[in-house]
C-alpha cells in the first residue's frame, strides 16, 4: 500500500519523502502533508473509534474542526493523546497510533457497546446508574472510569518547555485566508503595526483548497505572493501555526503558537508559545466551517465534508476515495464533483437536496461501500462528500457576551452587532461566502480600522477575483431508519436530541449538557448547528427562535503546559532567599518554604538522628549561651514624615504618639471589623522616622493596607512609606551571652542594661564602620538583640557574628527552634492571630486604646467580642508528662460524656516539646481561661483518636516576669 | 483588562490588586460614628450591574491606589483617578 490514493498536483513537496508509521505500520508521505492527508494517500480510511459506541470512524474534515481522527502522537514522555490528525504536520519518523479501543483498531472489543446503543440514549448515566446505591462507588464508578477518556497520558512529566510572550499592535488580523490577506496587505502597506496569525502552517485558507483565481493567478499562488510581501514588511509580524483562541477585555487576545510540533524533537526550544496580544483594533477573518447533514448511518469511515474532499484533492493531491458520491444542499457539492473529475477521480453520484433528493442509509462497517438514496437507489462509493452549508466562525465574536444573528439566505449564524470592542469581522466569518466579497470585506475592514486609529490607508483597491456561485437551501436532517449522527465526537444522534427535548430539555443550553452535544474537544464545530436545527425541527420552531449556545474560549484546545509556561516545578513561583542563605547551605541547613521565602528550619549536626535532636539542641544552647537566627523575612516598613507618629497611632490599636526616640514598642493591628490582623514592633529613630516590622506572612498585605490608609483615608497626613524588607539583613542574637557577643561586633555603643535597656533601638555601625541598626527586642524571652545591616552585608554579617560567637559556643537556630522558644515564652504568632481572634482573646484587650480612633477600634468594642466568658490565651501542660499534645484538639470538661460544639471550651493552637521543661507544652484558647489557671480539662481530639488530660497554666511557660529579657 | 493609569498610562490589570467598592474610602471617624454607621461602612456595599466605582492598587508599579470606574457587565473602563484626589474631593484630609 504505497500512496495508492496519491494524485498529481497539490501544494506538497514531492521531492521530500517523509516516513511515518500508523499503528506500527510504516507509510510514506511528502513534505507539506498532514498526518490525515498522508493516511488518506495510503488508503487508511479507518483511523479511530468513537467515544461512546466505539464505532469505526475515519477522517471527516481537513482542519481544526476534526471530530473523528483523534490520534496519539510520539512515544515516551512526549506522547500526546487526542491530537487531530488533520492538524498534525507530517515529519520524518512520526509515530502515530489510534486510540480508544481495546484490542486492535480493526477488532475493538469495546465495539460491543454499540449493540447496547438502544439502552445508552441521552442521559443514560442519569437514568441507569441510580440504584442500588451500594453500586455507585464499587461498581459503576470503576466501570465508567475505565471506559472514559480517549487517549492515554504518558504519566511522565512533560519533557517540553513552553513560553509566554507579549505583543502589541495596531491591528491584529485573525486568519490569513483571502479576507485576512486582503486586510493584512491594506494595513501593512499603510505602515501600521500589524500582526497576522493563522492556525495553518500554510497561509491562504480556502485559497489553498479551491481552484479559484485572484488577480489573474491561481489563488494559492496569490496567497503565497501576498504572504511573501507581508513577510518583507518590518511593520508586519506574520505568524503561521498560531491559533488566536480567545478574545479578552480591552483588545487583548490569546494566541497559541506551535513552534516545534511539526519537528521530530523540540531539542530544548520552546514547544509552544502562549501569546498575549494587545491590539488597538482586530479583524476577525477566521473563515467558516462546513457542516454535515444528519442522515441515517452518516458516520462511516469515508463520509467526509465536501470542502475537506476538495482540500485533499487540490491542496494535498490525494483522493479520499476512488469512487466518490456527493450529497449536498448547496453549490459546493457540484464544485466538489468538478474538482474530483478534473483530477480523474470517479464521481458515482450527486444527491442534491435542493432537488428533493436525499440519502436513507449507507453500507460498509469499517469503511463506506455504498450509499442508499431515499428513492431506493443504491450508489457504490468508498467516499461520500457531504455539504450541509457553512457556518461562519463567529466564536471569537461571542467571547464578550455577543450573540450571533441568523441569516436565512445563507442558512447560518453571522456575528451579531454586539462585537467585542475594537473588533470587526470580514469574509466568510462575516457571512460573505464568496471570494470577491471576502477580499473586498477584508480590505474594507482594515481600511476602516486604520481610519479609527487616525492612520491613513495606502492607496489601492481590494484584490480582484470573480464571485463564485453560492446557492443554498437549508437541509439538516434526512428522515429514515437508523441512527443519524449529529455530534460525531460525542456520539450524539438526532434521536438523542429529540428524546432530550421530549424529556423537557428544551433550552439548547440544557440540551447540550444533557446530551453532551458539542461538548467534546472539538466543541461542536461541525455539530452544534446541526443539533440546533434538529431541535428546532422537533420543537416546530425556527432556528433563531430556538437560540444558539454561546462560545467560550478557547477556540481550540490549548495544552495546560502552555498556560503554565515556565512557572512549573521549582520555578512555579519566585524563591526569595535570605541574605544568610548561602552560609546556611554551607551549614547543611534544612530549609522550609514560608510564603516565597526559603528559611533555615534547623541546622542538623553530625550524630543527630532526627529534626527534634537538632531543634532541642538549638533551643538549649540559645537559652544556655547564645543563638543566632536570620529574621530578615519579617516585613520592614520605613515610615517618615511630620505626621508619621499620628499615622502609626491610627494604624496600631495601641498608643504610639508618645513613643520616645530610641525606643521600640510592640504594636497590634486590627482589621476594621475588630479582629486581630498583625503584630510586630516599631522603632522610633528620630522624631519623624520610624521603622516597623510585620510578620513574614503579612508583610505585603500590611504595606498595601497602610498605603490605602495613607492615600484613601487620610490623604493629607504628611507620611511616606517604603518597604525595606529586602534592603536590610536582620539577625536575632539571643541568649545570656548575646550582649557579650554583640559587644565584639557593634562599634562604640554602650550595650549595658543602663546604656541600652530592653526595647531600646539605635542606629550604629558594626565591624568597624558598616552601617547598622540595633534593636533590643526578644521573641525568645532571652536577653536578645536584633542587628540589621544593609542586605549586601548580610552574608558577611552572619559570618562575623558566628566568628565572634565562637568563644561562647554560639549556634545558628532555625524557624523550628524559633517557634519552640516563642511557645515556651507564650508569644502569639500566626496560629493565634488566626483571623478569628480579638485582642481580648489574646489577653491584649487592654492594649486597644479607647482614647483614639484607630483601624478596627470602634468595631472591636462590640459586645460579643468582649464577653467575660470569652476565649482567653493560656498555656497547657499534659497531666501525664509523657503525653504529647496536638494542635487542633478541643478542650472539654473532664465529666463531659458527649462533647459537642455547645460544650466546647476552646482549642489548642500551638504545641511544642519544651527542652526547658522536658515535656510537651501547648498554647490555646480556653473560655474564661484566665480564671481557670490550675484547672484540669481534656484535650479532646477525635480526628487523631486522642483524649489527653491537660492542666491550664499561664501562657508564659518560662520566665513569666520577663527577668531574662530585661537582664 | 487594561487600566489607564493617570500617571503611567495604560497598564495591564495583572499589575494591580483589586480591593472593592470605592465607598471603602468613606470611613467614618471611629470616635464620633455611631455603631450603625461603622457597621454599614464595614459590611454594606452595593453590587451594581453596570457602572461601578472601585479601588485598585498598583502593587507591581508605583503603589498608587486608583479609583476605577468600570462597567461590571462589559468591563469597559470609563474613568481612572488617583484615589488620593478622589479622597480629597470627598472632603477627606488628615
Amino acid at each position: 500500500m504505497s500512496q495508492s490514493n496519491r494524485l498529481t498536483g497539490g501544494l506538497i513537496d514531492r521531492s521530500v519523502s517523509v516516513n511515518f508509521s500508523f499503528n506500527g505500520k510504516n507509510m510514506q508521505g511528502f513534505q507539506g502533508d498532514t498526518l490525515a492527508s498522508a493516511l488518506l494517500a495510503n488508503g487508511q480510511r479507518l483511523v479511530g473509534r468513537s467515544f461512546k459506541y466505539h464505532r469505526p470512524r475515519g477522517i471527516f474534515s481537513a482542519g481544526s474542526e476534526e471530530p473523528n481522527a483523534l490520534v496519539q502522537l510520539r512515544k515516551g514522555a512526549a506522547q500526546e493523546p487526542n491530537t487531530r490528525a488533520t492538524m498534525a504536520e507530517l515529519f520524518d519518523g512520526l509515530e502515530a497510533t489510534s486510540q480508544n479501543h481495546r484490542g486492535s483498531l480493526e477488532r475493538d472489543f469495546m465495539a460491543l457497546t454499540d449493540l447496547f446503543a438502544p439502552f445508552l440514549s441521552a442521559g443514560f448515566y442519569y437514568k441507569t446508574f441510580m440504584w442500588p446505591k451500594a453500586f455507585w462507588e464499587r461498581v459503576y464508578e470503576p466501570i465508567i472510569r475505565s471506559s472514559a477518556g480517549l487517549g492515554r497520558l504518558s504519566m511522565q512529566p512533560d519533557p517540553d518547555v513552553y513560553d509566554h510572550g507579549y505583543m502589541h499592535c495596531d491591528l491584529l488580523i485573525i486568519g490569513a485566508g483571502p479576507a485576512g490577506l486582503a486586510a493584512a496587505l491594506a494595513a501593512g502597506r499603510s505602515g501600521a503595526q500589524v500582526v497576522v496569525a493563522d492556525e495553518d502552517f500554510l497561509p491562504g485558507g480556502r485559497l489553498n483548497a479551491e481552484t479559484y483565481a485572484v488577480e489573474d493567478m491561481a489563488g494559492a499562488d496569490w496567497a503565497a505572493q501576498a504572504w511573501a510581501e507581508l513577510q518583507a514588511m518590518d511593520n508586519v509580524r506574520c505568524m503561521t501555526r498560531t491559533t488566536v483562541y480567545g478574545a479578552y477585555d480591552h483588545g487583548i487576545y490569546g494566541a497559541l503558537e506551535r513552534r516545534t510540533d511539526h519537528l521530530a524533537a523540540s531539542e530544548g526550544r520552546p514547544r509552544q508559545v502562549l501569546w498575549r496580544v494587545y491590539s488597538r483594533r482586530a479583524v476577525l477573518s477566521a473563515g467558516a466551517t462546513e457542516r454535515s447533514i444528519a442522515f441515517p448511518m452518516n458516520d462511516r469511515p469515508g463520509v467526509m465534508l465536501a470542502g475537506a474532499v476538495r482540500t485533499y484533492v487540490n491542496r494535498y493531491g490525494v483522493a479520499p476515495g476512488k469512487r466518490v458520491a456527493v450529497f449536498t444542499n448547496n453549490d459546493d457539492g457540484l464544485r466538489t464533483a468538478a474538482d474530483l473529475k478534473a483530477q480523474g477521480v470517479e464521481v458515482t453520484g450527486i444527491i442534491d437536496a435542493r432537488k428533493g433528493e436525499s440519502l436513507a442509509t449507507t453500507w460498509g462497517r469499517k469503511g463506506l461501500t455504498a450509499v442508499g438514496t431515499a428513492s431506493g437507489r443504491s450508489i457504490e462509493a468508498d467516499c461520500l462528500a457531504v455539504s450541509g452549508g457553512w457556518s461562519p466562525n463567529v466564536h471569537l465574536t461571542c467571547h464578550q457576551r455577543g450573540r450571533p444573528d441568523w441569516r436565512e439566505d445563507i442558512a447560518a449564524f453571522v456575528p451579531g452587532a454586539d462585537l467585542p470592542p475594537g473588533m470587526s469581522v470580514a469574509g466568510a466569518a462575516n457571512g460573505a461566502m464568496t471570494l470577491a466579497a471576502a477580499l473586498k470585506e477584508g480590505h474594507a475592514a482594515a481600511c476602516a480600522a486604520l481610519g479609527d486609529l487616525g492612520l491613513s490607508p495606502a492607496a489601492g483597491d481590494a484584490p480582484k477575483a470573480e464571485d463564485e456561485t453560492f446557492d443554498i437551501k437549508a437541509f439538516w436532517h434526512a428522515p429514515g431508519k437508523g441512527r443519524a449522527w449529529v455530534d460525531l465526537q460525542n456520539d450524539v444522534t438526532a434521536k438523542d436530541v429529540k428524546l432530550a427535548r421530549t424529556e423537557g430539555y428544551r433550552s439548547v443550553e440544557l440540551l447540550k449538557r444533557y446530551t453532551t452535544l458539542g461538548m467534546a474537544t472539538d466543541q461542536g464545530k461541525t455539530s452544534n448547528m446541526l443539533g440546533l436545527a434538529v431541535l428546532a425541527e422537533a420543537s416546530g420552531k425556527s432556528i433563531p427562535d430556538t437560540g444558539t449556545t454561546i462560545f467560550r474560549p478557547p477556540y481550540s484546545p490549548v495544552a495546560m503546559g502552555a498556560f503554565a509556561g515556565r512557572a512549573r516545578g521549582k520555578d512555579f513561583r519566585p524563591n526569595r532567599l535570605t541574605p544568610s542563605h548561602k552560609w546556611a547551605e554551607e551549614q547543611s541547613a534544612t530549609f522550609v518554604t514560608t510564603g516565597n521565602w526559603l528559611r533555615a528550619q534547623w541546622f542538623a549536626q553530625a550524630g543527630e538522628k532526627g529534626w527534634r535532636d537538632s531543634v532541642d539542641r538549638e533551643v538549649v544552647q540559645t537559652r544556655r549561651s547564645v543563638g543566632i537566627c536570620d529574621v530578615t523575612t519579617l516585613g520592614k516598613i520605613d515610615i517618615q514624615g511630620r505626621d508619621a507618629a499620628e499615622f502609626l497611632n491610627r494604624i496600631y490599636s495601641n498608643a504610639f504618639l508618645k513613643l520616645p526616640v530610641g525606643k521600640v514598642r510592640y504594636g497590634l493591628m486590627l482589621r476594621e471589623d475588630g479582629i486581630c490582623y498583625d503584630d510586630g514592633t516599631t522603632a522610633r529613630f528620630s522624631e519623624n522616622h520610624f521603622v516597623m516590622t510585620t510578620t513574614t506572612a503579612n508583610a505585603v498585605l500590611v504595606f498595601r493596607r497602610m498605603e490605602f490608609a495613607r492615600q484613601c483615608l487620610w490623604p493629607d497626613l504628611d507620611v511616606h512609606l517604603i518597604s525595606t524588607t529586602d534592603a536590610w539583613a536582620q539577625f536575632a542574637v539571643a541568649g545570656p551571652n548575646a550582649r557579650a557577643l554583640l559587644g565584639k561586633v557593634v562599634d562604640d555603643l554602650d550595650l549595658s542594661n543602663e546604656g541600652f535597656p530592653f526595647m531600646a533601638c539605635a542606629e550604629c555601625t558594626v565591624c568597624g564602620g558598616t552601617p547598622g541598626r540595633l534593636f533590643r527586642i526578644s521573641f525568645s524571652g532571652e536577653l536578645a538583640f536584633e542587628v540589621a545591616v544593609p542586605a549586601r552585608y548580610g552574608d558577611a554579617m552572619i559570618r562575623a557574628l558566628m566568628q565572634a560567637g565562637e568563644e561562647f559556643g554560639a549556634i545558628p537556630y532555625g524557624t523550628e527552634a524559633l517557634g519552640v522558644m516563642r511557645i515556651e515564652k507564650g508569644h502569639a504568632a500566626g496560629n493565634e492571630l488566626n483571623g478569628q481572634t480579638t485582642a481580648a482573646n489574646l489577653g491584649l484587650g487592654m492594649m486597644v486604646s479607647k482614647k483614639k480612633d484607630s483601624i478596627g477600634s470602634k468595631l472591636s468594642e462590640r459586645e460579643e467580642m468582649n464577653r467575660d466568658d470569652g476565649l482567653r490565651l493560656v498555656g497547657l501542660h499534659p497531666v501525664d508528662r509523657n503525653d504529647m499534645l496536638n494542635a487542633g484538639a478541643h478542650f472539654v470538661e473532664l465529666d463531659d460524656h458527649h462533647p459537642d460544639m455547645f460544650s466546647d471550651q476552646g482549642y489548642m493552637t500551638s504545641v511544642a516539646w519544651s527542652p526547658e521543661l522536658s515535656h510537651s507544652i501547648g498554647l490555646g484558647f480556653v473560655k474564661r481561661g484566665k480564671d481557670r489557671i490550675g484547672d484540669i480539662v481534656r484535650a479532646y481530639d477525635p480526628v487523631r483518636g486522642k483524649d489527653t488530660k491537660v492542666e491550664i497554666v499561664s501562657a508564659h511557660h518560662i520566665d513569666p516576669e520577663g527577668v531574662r529579657q530585661r537582664g | 483588562m487594561i487600566i489607564n493609569h493617570p500617571l503611567l498610562g495604560p497598564r495591564d490589570a495583572a499589575e494591580f490588586v483589586y480591593l472593592g467598592d470605592a465607598s471603602l474610602m468613606d470611613r467614618p471617624d471611629g470616635m464620633t460614628a455611631s455603631d450603625e454607621e461603622m457597621h454599614d461602612y464595614m459590611y454594606l456595599r452595593d453590587n451594581p450591574a453596570g457602572e461601578h466605582r472601585e479601588l485598585w492598587y498598583h502593587e507591581q508599579g508605583d503603589r498608587s491606589w486608583l479609583v476605577v470606574t468600570r462597567n461590571t457587565l462589559t468591563h469597559e473602563i470609563t474613568m481612572v483617578e488617583l484615589a488620593r484626589d478622589v479622597a480629597r474631593s470627598r472632603g477627606r484630609s488628615k
